[in-house]
């Protein structure tokens, strides 16, 4: 399964913020029985998509060199219930970079309301714990990923890597 | 300058928000792993609340040495900090008490050094050291 919870990227101040789209499908597979009747993103695949959309800004502010997972969730508000045929606009802001990890503050508005709010800490990997558990090679920002992000960010962001292009 | 009580509040707060524990249970005793359950990614929650609520910039390693933890073996051996490991703790945190740990420098009782107490002192120092520049 493809784990990638937005869309397209909206706007990408490099080290600074994101914004990001996530279109509520019908067709998405969990709404059959996240209700049968009543199809509700489930919250915390809508904190995956905050935690992707800030994970990414994370990311590119090291030009991908480092793997960033989110590691802890102080904090989150769930204001309403999101449906199917919304969309929801993923807001993040880097608060603190540091080399252990980064603090990003998101919101989800849906409509210009605010409708989530969340502090999340992501983990710089290697730089929090030794190479040799988890290897070389980053893992977190592979080949696919990375060509899509630069698609997504209509080349804002730098894939870090040649990306095919098909306008050229 | 804040005094060290009005500091301590200050922590005892920050830690309240980190740690997600009452502030009842925080003593300036209170160790940040063993009395209020702390983890490692909650480390740097703690840093980057301190850094925020007192204004400061936390480098890395100064609060918490990582040098030591990652088991460097010029500086841990067979589970316990070597001399050179403990001349490298006094250097990193003059802010902390170490005789208690030099009677038997365990790895695994190093987590005890890190109390509220350690944090307040080491906040005072950095507030004290700006305030001279």
């Amino acid at each position: 399964m493809r784990w990638i919870w937005i869309d397209r990227f909206v706007d990408f101040q490099s080290g600074q913020s994101a914004r990001a789209v996530k279109n509520l499908s019908l067709a998405e597979d969990y709404f059959g029985d996240h209700f049968p009747g009543y199809p509700v993103m489930p919250a915390a695949l809508i904190l995956e998509g905050l935690a992707q959309t800030g994970g990414i800004l994370v990311g590119e502010a090291n030009n991908f060199q480092e793997k960033v997972v989110l590691a802890k969730v102080p904090r989150a508000v769930f204001h309403r219930e999101m449906l199917a045929g919304e969309q929801l606009i993923y807001e993040a802001e880097i608060q603190n970079l540091r080399p252990e990890g980064a603090s990003v503050l998101g919101r989800v508005l849906v409509g210009g309301q605010v409708t989530a709010e969340a502090e999340i800490f992501f983990a710089h990997l290697d730089q929090s714990r030794s190479k040799q558990i988890f290897g070389e090679g980053n893992f977190v920002f592979s080949g696919e990923m990375k060509y899509l992000l630069g698609r997504m960010t209509g080349g804002k962001a730098r894939p870090g890597g040649p990306a095919p292009r098909a306008g050229g | 300058m804040p005094t060290q009580d009005e500091i301590y509040s200050k922590v005892s707060a920050t830690l309240v928000e980190a740690l997600n524990v009452d502030e009842e249970d925080i003593k300036p005793t209170s160790t940040l792993q063993g009395d209020l359950g702390a983890e490692s990614i909650d480390f740097l929650d703690i840093v980057f609340r301190l850094e925020r609520e007192f204004g400061i910039k936390i480098p890395r390693g100064e609060l918490f040495p990582e040098s030591i933890f990652q088991g460097d073996p010029e500086l841990v051996q067979d589970g316990r900090v070597t001399p050179k490991g403990l001349e490298e703790l006094r250097a990193k945190m003059p802010f902390a008490d170490l005789t208690k740990f030099e009677q038997n420098p365990e790895v695994g009782n190093l987590s005890n050094l890190f109390t509220v107490d350690l944090i307040t002192r080491y906040i005072q120092g950095k507030l004290e050291n700006g305030s001279q520049n």
